[in-house]
């Protein structure tokens, strides 16, 4: 049983995620059923919520880039064999970055300032990442348990500071002071406007772009480089790897860092592309959701769209459903996420079997 | 600072190291047999749901109890299923179990109650009364779980061959013992321990269940295992101490020091977790986890 199993690829690539992704919204559904609400209505609803209008659409590509960014932080670090459990944390550290940035040089004009919010943003990440790598090289610490760790004081320390440093004295909440006007990143509606074209409101901000690109520029890093080719090669075999004269210290490394400060994304479209200020819990589990994304898109940046806009829909149109049938809460997509982690993820190798049993003959016939 | 000041301190640390103790206990049994589990966390969470609802259902703490193992055991199957049959990544296992486990309770918490994922509050023969020296009855059961978990693991055949299964699983095989029981074994005694944990936090310490109501105890109780070198006694003394800085968390808040000024909560609140990185990075001492822990076993290899 153990055996290997050879498939054709396009049958590992897009059918054996495809049957798992269907059969966890069907015990999704099964759930749905339980709690007394009918899953073909709660579809329709979902669907609707998420595309069936501009705003909705406009709503569900703004979560959608936040999972691309988690969703790339996970790959980029699976690449090379490493778990990352903390990409909640290490966006939780780029918000401080990018509000430290942001608060201290507002005098600058947005052209730099933007910029240097996201480069605050994305070396904090990365920072809050680097440790757990360069402790796993160098010391031999489990990564899993550290960036778990590095998750619980990332929140720690972040409502340290809004409560005692970073609010302003008069503000009962915890949160910074709002960002500087000129560092906010426009919002899609605007963008178009400048150009005359009228889109529904929402809030979708350039950094979609910036999520397509940095899924664009981890495509060609991962699959057209030396170093995505080292970073796979430590993944596949680190004794090979160092065989071949790759150090898988240094390659560790520098993977959590791509990875952190990717994770950084979240925090750039959270607070500079929409509230303006840093506050408490804005990550709200899109770090963990990222890994179920990284998983379904089979850590392949266009999987991982794909799989980022299956999860928008879901957060969006989750949103809606709730206010159609109020016991479908959006934890629904927690429960979908969790479902898809463990047969995308756990049980991929039960569903491979599955599919490899059903193909058979047919695969036979097209040999022969 | 009396002799009554330092009962309350204990007391109530105690109080609050139970749910660490019986997690750090279930995942002991768990990795020791060398199945990593990061779901403790979520498994805490089920049992607690669980045993809040049947608790009120069927007015009793007791059925209460049962409901939670029973449902923290449901969850830790599915991780063993993945982990153990079908050989699938422990760790992935994990995360899928702790988000199902979040979702879950709070999606059927609101059908059943709608009060925003409560449960309604439990009084009465509800919840565990006071028994022996102001501690309810699971206080007593984790106690004994030490007992129990030290004399099994260490003194008998089945803990013998449960430790050889986490260090060396083939030898254990070519004895003619099965590897696949024996972790099942210990995935459903995991389970169970992980049950009393979260039934303590909604039956026990509180009077119902809260949305996420554990809120990472189930990675302070991974922590303390790291910190307890996977052994039973020092996991009850690691534990206490956690207990022990929650206390202060709660008590030093606002009281400045003499010398130090006032300390800020998070700054205690971070000591575990600071504290299990600074070991991990073998700074002070080393923890080195049993040797097959995290790798499923292919007996034909």
């Amino acid at each position: 049983m153990s055996a290997p199993i050879d498939l054709p690829k396009w049958v590992d690539t897009a059918l054996v995620p495809a049957v798992s992704v269907v059969a966890a919204f069907l015990v999704a559904g099964l759930v749905v059923v339980g709690i007394g609400e009918n899953p073909l209505t709660a579809t329709r609803l979902l669907i609707q919520g998420s595309l069936g209008t501009g705003e909705g659409l406009g709503f569900t590509l703004f979560y959608t880039t936040n999972f691309i960014f988690t969703g790339l932080a996970v790959a980029v670090a699976y690449h090379a064999g490493l778990f990352n459990i903390g990409a909640e944390g290490q966006a939780t550290l780029a918000g401080l970055g990018a509000a430290l940035v942001l608060l201290n040089l507002g005098f600058l004009p947005g052209f730099l300032l933007i910029p240097l919010g996201i480069l605050g943003a994305a070396a904090f990440g990365a920072l809050w990442a680097a440790i757990p790598g360069y402790l796993q090289a160098k010391r031999g610490s489990h990564i899993v348990i550290t960036t778990i760790m590095f998750n619980w004081l990332a929140s720690v320390l972040i409502v340290y500071l809004l409560v005692n440093v970073l609010r302003e004295p008069t503000n009962m909440n915890p949160e910074t002071p709002a960002f500087p006007v000129q560092s906010q990143i426009p919002f899609m509606h605007d963008v178009f406007a400048a150009f005359g074209i009228e889109i529904a409101p929402s809030q979708l901000n350039l950094t979609f772009v910036l999520a397509l690109a940095a899924a664009y520029g981890i495509w060609l890093l991962i699959y057209r480089s030396r170093l995505g080719y080292a970073i796979r090669t430590i993944g596949f075999n680190p004794l090979a790897a160092v065989y071949a004269g790759i150090s898988p210290a240094r390659v560790t490394v520098i993977a959590m860092i791509l990875s952190g400060a990717l994770a950084g994304g979240l925090a750039v479209n959270e607070l500079m592309g929409y509230q303006h200020r840093l506050l408490l819990e804005f990550t709200s589990g899109y770090g963990f959701v990222g890994i179920a994304v990284a998983l379904m898109g089979r850590a392949h940046p266009l999987g991982i769209i794909l799989a980022s806009l299956l999860f928008g829909i879901l957060y969006q149109g989750g949103a809606e459903l709730a206010f159609e049938q109020p016991a479908i809460t959006r934890d629904m997509v927690v429960v979908i996420g969790g479902i898809i982690i463990l047969f995308a993820g756990a049980l991929e190798g039960l569903f491979r079997r599955v599919v490899a049993r059903m193909l058979t003959p047919a695969l036979k016939q097209v040999r022969a | 600072m009396d002799l009554s000041f330092f009962v309350t301190v204990f007391d109530s640390s105690l109080r609050l190291s139970i749910p660490l103790l019986a997690a750090c206990l279930a995942g002991l049994w768990s990795e020791r047999s060398g199945v990593v589990d990061i779901g403790l966390e979520g498994k805490m969470l089920v049992a607690a749901f669980a045993a809040a609802a049947a608790a009120h259902a069927f007015g009793s703490a007791w059925i209460g109890l049962l409901a939670g193992i029973g449902a923290s055991v449901a969850f830790a199957l599915i991780h063993g299923f993945a982990s153990i049959s079908q050989r699938g990544n422990q760790i992935v296992s994990g995360v899928a179990i702790n988000m199902l486990a979040v979702g879950l309770t709070a999606i059927v918490g609101n059908a059943w109650y709608g009060q925003g994922g409560r449960t309604p509050p439990l009084e009465g023969a509800e919840r565990f009364g006071e028994v022996f020296l102001g501690h309810s009855a699971p206080v007593y059961i984790a106690l004994l779980a030490v007992v129990v978990t030290w004399f099994v693991l260490g003194k008998t055949r089945f803990g013998l061959r449960l430790r050889a299964v986490g260090e060396n699983p083939a030898a254990v095989d070519t004895a003619g013992i099965s590897v696949t029981k024996l972790r099942y074994a210990a995935v459903v005694i995991c389970g169970a321990l992980c049950g009393l944990a979260g039934t303590y936090l909604s039956v026990g310490q509180s009077a119902g269940f809260l949305p996420n109501m554990t809120a990472g105890k189930g990675f302070i109780a991974l922590a303390a295992l790291i910190f307890a070198k996977w052994r039973a006694w020092p996991a009850l003394g690691t534990c206490f101490l956690f207990g022990v800085l929650e206390v202060a968390a709660i008590r030093l808040q606002g009281i400045a020091l003499p010398g130090i000024g006032e300390v800020p909560v998070q700054a205690i609140q971070a000591l575990p977790y600071l504290m299990t990185v600074i070991l991990l990075a073998g700074v002070i001492g080393k923890a080195i986890p049993p040797r097959a822990s995290g790798v499923p076993y292919v007996k034909e290899r």
